[in-house]
């Protein structure tokens, strides 16, 4: 058979389109592989129980001390008082915005939350130490409002747009008939909700609360700005801490190339990344779930 | 059964307000910018070099370096993107590579804005040595918008008729003709929508941006893809907490023109959206 120049286009293309396909794997890989070229040497200058467990991260003190479990600590304070704002918040809102509003409103809320979505987190993060750090410190009187609190609140408004829109979408994807059995047998559409919705659309929700978290965990710019960034171990939320993110954003600058204080902050990007890495893998084991069970 | 009706009511209500404690504080935040930072834009502030370490003058190389890479890396995630979505719409087969790349894509999604700095930091700075510069810093941008042009892509891709393309094929056209001239012009307008939010996204983020791209402060426009530039949401966290004495005026202002750029692209996005679902 002979090759016309169209075949040979269509050939070539065809190859792009398939090399395009499996570039996501080539970048998830290349990520994995230079993190690890930088953060390996964490292994070699303070082995991986001290830099995982240890209690002290001084890092330009003179040995660096390097143990990231303040900031591991500082980053779940900070994420668990963020769920615990935006979880019941973001779901409440996706069944308003879902079941109970008019269709006109509807589309009117789901464009503010696509606007809260759309929010650079440099911005919340400005706003979050104008208007909301000296309102922390002054209304609970504390010496500063830089506070794991400040961060769990900005960090609860980046979180809501995720869960509340494939929350919405979880409860949208719960079949009619459910609904409507339940009212034919009397149920008011609180009662419905409640019991039968809320049940029908949970594999969904929790699909929602991992990814909530994931983005919570990983967000870097307006934690940075507003939890005062002291690598203490926290014993609450009215206090400074410092996240995973923030060290890796605010030290990074100032870490000389090869260092062992370097490597580490490579070493805590493998940390970040892998843990993200488990937490969108469970959310997508539950959306599929979620998907399966309502088609 | 009054009983139960009251219950109602209360559940509603409660409903009703967590809907208020999310959309008040967004009217909030978008009404406080404009208050304060309205005053700040002026020619002189949008389309002047900076001065005096930043106290008075503009933001323009920082509006220009936004610019600059938003358009670098959509020239290299748009067509990778674009040809991805087709390869996970139109060809790929339901197997263990789809899924190996699907679950690449959810991953690339979820990865931490910091993380990609790093990672842009250690390949493109140093490994390619590429330096700081627009080009490292596009490319990583260009990495981590990848998984919304996909998504947006494939999904503006699978809304397309199967009719379309079975008419296609009947009539002797080979898969790519068909994708060519059956199903990419109908889906243009979801493509271009999800190339729109990734411009938005691309615009706002900070983190990728700082090892990678950012100057501090450089009162002159880029020369050349291995300069560095300014950027609008670098600008604001540096002009927020490391320079002290810089007029709030400036820093509502220059949260502003990120907060305004962003929304506009997003809007026009919406807009974009619901006209095509009309016209289908």
């Amino acid at each position: 058979m002979r090759l016309s120049p169209r075949r040979i286009k269509e050939f070539i293309i065809e190859r792009l389109i398939f090399a395009s396909g499996i570039a996501s794997i080539l970048f998830v890989a290349l990520i994995f592989v230079f993190l690890l070229r930088e953060g390996i040497a964490v292994l070699r200058t303070t082995g991986l129980l001290s830099f995982l467990g240890g209690k002290f991260w001084y890092p330009i003190s003179d040995p660096a001390r390097l143990g990231i479990l303040p900031l591991i600590l500082g980053s779940l304070v900070v994420t668990l008082g963020a769920i615990l704002i935006a979880v019941p918040l973001g779901i409440s809102a996706a069944f308003y915005i879902a079941e109970i509003a008019p269709i006109r409103l509807r589309n009117i809320l789901k464009s503010f939350v696509e606007i809260l979505a759309a929010i650079p987190s440099v911005v919340l993060g400005f706003l979050g130490i104008k208007i909301l750090v000296p309102f922390l410190k002054n209304f609970l009187g504390l010496p500063t409002g830089l506070t794991a609190l400040a961060g769990s609140i900005m960090l609860a408004f980046m979180a809501m747009p995720t869960i509340i829109s494939i929350s919405e979408d979880a409860i949208n994807a719960v079949p009619r008939e459910y609904k409507e059995g339940a009212l034919a047998l009397g149920a008011t559409h609180w009662q419905t909700l409640h019991r039968v919705v809320l049940h029908g659309a949970l594999p969904g929700i929790i699909a929602a609360v991992m990814l909530g978290i994931g983005r919570v965990f990983g967000e870097t710019m307006a934690v940075m700005m507003v939890t005062g960034n002291a690598a203490v171990i926290p014993h609450g939320l009215l206090q400074p801490v410092r996240t995973l993110t923030a060290t890796i954003a605010a030290e990074m600058g100032e870490a000389a190339k090869g260092s062992p204080h370097y490597s580490a902050l490579f070493a805590i990007g493998i940390v970040l990344f892998v843990i993200s890495f488990l937490i969108n893998l469970t959310a997508d084991l539950f959306l599929n779930k979620s998907r399966g069970r309502t088609r | 059964m009054k009983n139960e009706i009251v219950k109602q009511k209360i559940g509603f209500g409660l409903l009703l307000l967590a809907v208020l404690l999310v959309v008040i504080p967004v009217l909030c935040i978008v009404g406080l910018l404009l208050f304060r930072g309205a005053g700040a834009l002026s020619w002189q502030f949008l389309f002047t070099m900076p001065r005096e370490g930043m106290r008075a003058g503009g933001i323009f190389p920082a509006i220009v370096g936004t610019f600059y890479l938003v358009i670098a890396s959509l020239i290299f995630a748009l067509p990778i993107g674009v040809l991805a979505a087709i390869y996970l719409s139109e060809y790929a087969r339901d197997n263990a590579l789809t899924r190996l790349i699907n679950l690449s894509i959810i991953n690339l999604a979820g990865v931490s804005s910091v993380v990609y700095g790093l990672f842009g930091l250690s390949l493109f700075v140093v490994f390619l040595k590429f330096g700081v510069s627009i080009i490292s810093g596009a490319l990583t941008l260009g990495i981590m918008t990848l998984p919304v042009i996909i998504t947006t892509t494939r999904e503006a891709l699978q809304a397309v008729p199967r009719a379309y393309r079975e008419v296609s094929f009947s009539l002797g056209a080979s898969r790519w003709q068909t994708v060519r001239h059956a199903v990419l012009p109908r889906a243009l307008p979801g493509i271009l929508t999800g190339t729109i939010l990734s411009v938005g996204r691309v615009a706002g983020e900070t983190a990728p941006i700082l090892f990678t791209v950012a100057a501090f402060y450089l009162p002159q426009l880029p020369a050349s893809l291995s300069d560095q530039v300014m950027a609008l949401p670098y600008h604001l966290y540096i002009i927020t907490t490391q320079i002290p004495g810089i007029p709030e005026k400036a820093r509502y202002g220059t949260a502003l023109v990120l907060i305004g750029l962003v929304l506009i692209v997003n809007i026009s996005a919406s807009i974009l959206r619901a006209k095509y679902r009309k016209a289908k």
